[in-house]
């Protein structure tokens, strides 16, 4: 055997198989992403046991539009950001771009839609601990939760025009695009159990 | 089967999905108006949510590709979950004065 093939066959013994044939970038991921199942499962429940324990919670929500809007932006971001994988793993990187671009472009309105309606609650009175229509958690409780969801939008948006510009630059690759979209897709799958709990829960009837 | 095609049939199911979430979610805005009391709707809400997580976690993130990063995710996940019950358990105790207060 030369030389060469030797070196060659004696890293490939020493090569570990990458996790589930993930590799390790995308695991980081989906490690990072139970993680924050936790914290958000944490809030979620804790927010839940604050509300059944205090038969006086707020019901302040009477419109639901603004709540829909966020909702149909969101999930349709998620698509958006599916289109930009698919055509970043196709080569087309003007298409990547354009369609990553696009789903920061509905992230950035789901957050000024978000802010929106926290002015408007501020506005009527909603501070963290007091509020005009019963216990006084419930500012705390609902300022946290959305705050943290609130969050984890903006640093996607910002992720996904740094990696977006990136990836068009030829610095970063279709796969790294794929990461952030599994971000950009948790952010949404954490909505889904927002909305009810902490939004449709208190609708004013 | 040929790339384009391949494409086009995963956009479909991309957006077969996306409208599925759209008409879940739609769903869970018209429990929110039916008349039943507030547990019955939570679980309805749950329910539709936990169905709507299943299908962005198998189609959008992928997992319904790699079964062993799935099984990994769930059990790793519904593990940790279910020990932070001992947790939960104390807050509610905390929060309600049950069991030991009575």
């Amino acid at each position: 055997m030369s030389q060469a093939g030797m070196t060659a066959g004696g890293h490939a013994g020493l090569m570990e198989r990458p996790m589930f044939s993930v590799p390790a970038k995308k695991m980081a991921m989906w490690l990072f992403i139970i993680a924050d199942t936790m914290t958000f499962a944490a809030c979620l429940v804790a927010y839940g046991f604050i509300r059944n324990a205090n038969p006086n919670w707020p019901r302040p929500f009477h419109s639901i539009t603004n709540l829909a809007l966020m909702t149909f932006i969101l999930l349709t971001s998620s698509l958006t950001m599916l289109m930009g994988v698919r055509a970043a793993k196709a080569g087309d990187k003007s298409g990547a771009l354009r369609w990553t671009l696009a789903t920061a472009a509905l992230g950035i309105m789901f957050a000024l839609l978000h802010l929106r309606e926290w002015m408007t609650l501020i506005h009527e009175g909603m501070r963290l601990f007091k509020n005009p229509w019963g216990t006084g958690q419930f500012g705390a409780a609902f300022y946290s939760i959305t705050g943290l969801h609130l969050t984890h939008v903006t640093g996607g948006v910002i992720a996904l025009v740094a990696v977006g510009l990136r990836y068009k630059a030829g610095r970063y690759n279709a796969d790294d695009l794929e990461i952030l979209g599994l971000y950009w897709h948790f952010v949404d799958l954490v909505w889904m159990f927002v909305v009810p709990l902490v939004y449709l829960l208190n609708l004013a009837h | 089967m040929t790339t384009e095609t391949q494409k086009s049939g995963g956009m479909k199911k991309d957006l077969v999905v996306y409208l599925c979430l759209l008409a879940l979610a739609a769903i869970q805005f018209v429990i929110a108006y039916q008349s039943i009391d507030a547990s019955q709707m939570l679980v309805r809400m749950l329910i539709v949510a936990i169905v709507e997580a299943a299908l962005a976690l198998l189609f959008f993130m992928h997992l319904a590709e790699n079964r062993g990063l799935l099984w990994f995710v769930v059990v790793f996940t519904v593990s940790v979950l279910l020990t932070m019950q001992y947790g939960w358990t104390d807050a509610f105790r905390l929060s309600a004065g049950a069991p030991w207060a009575k």
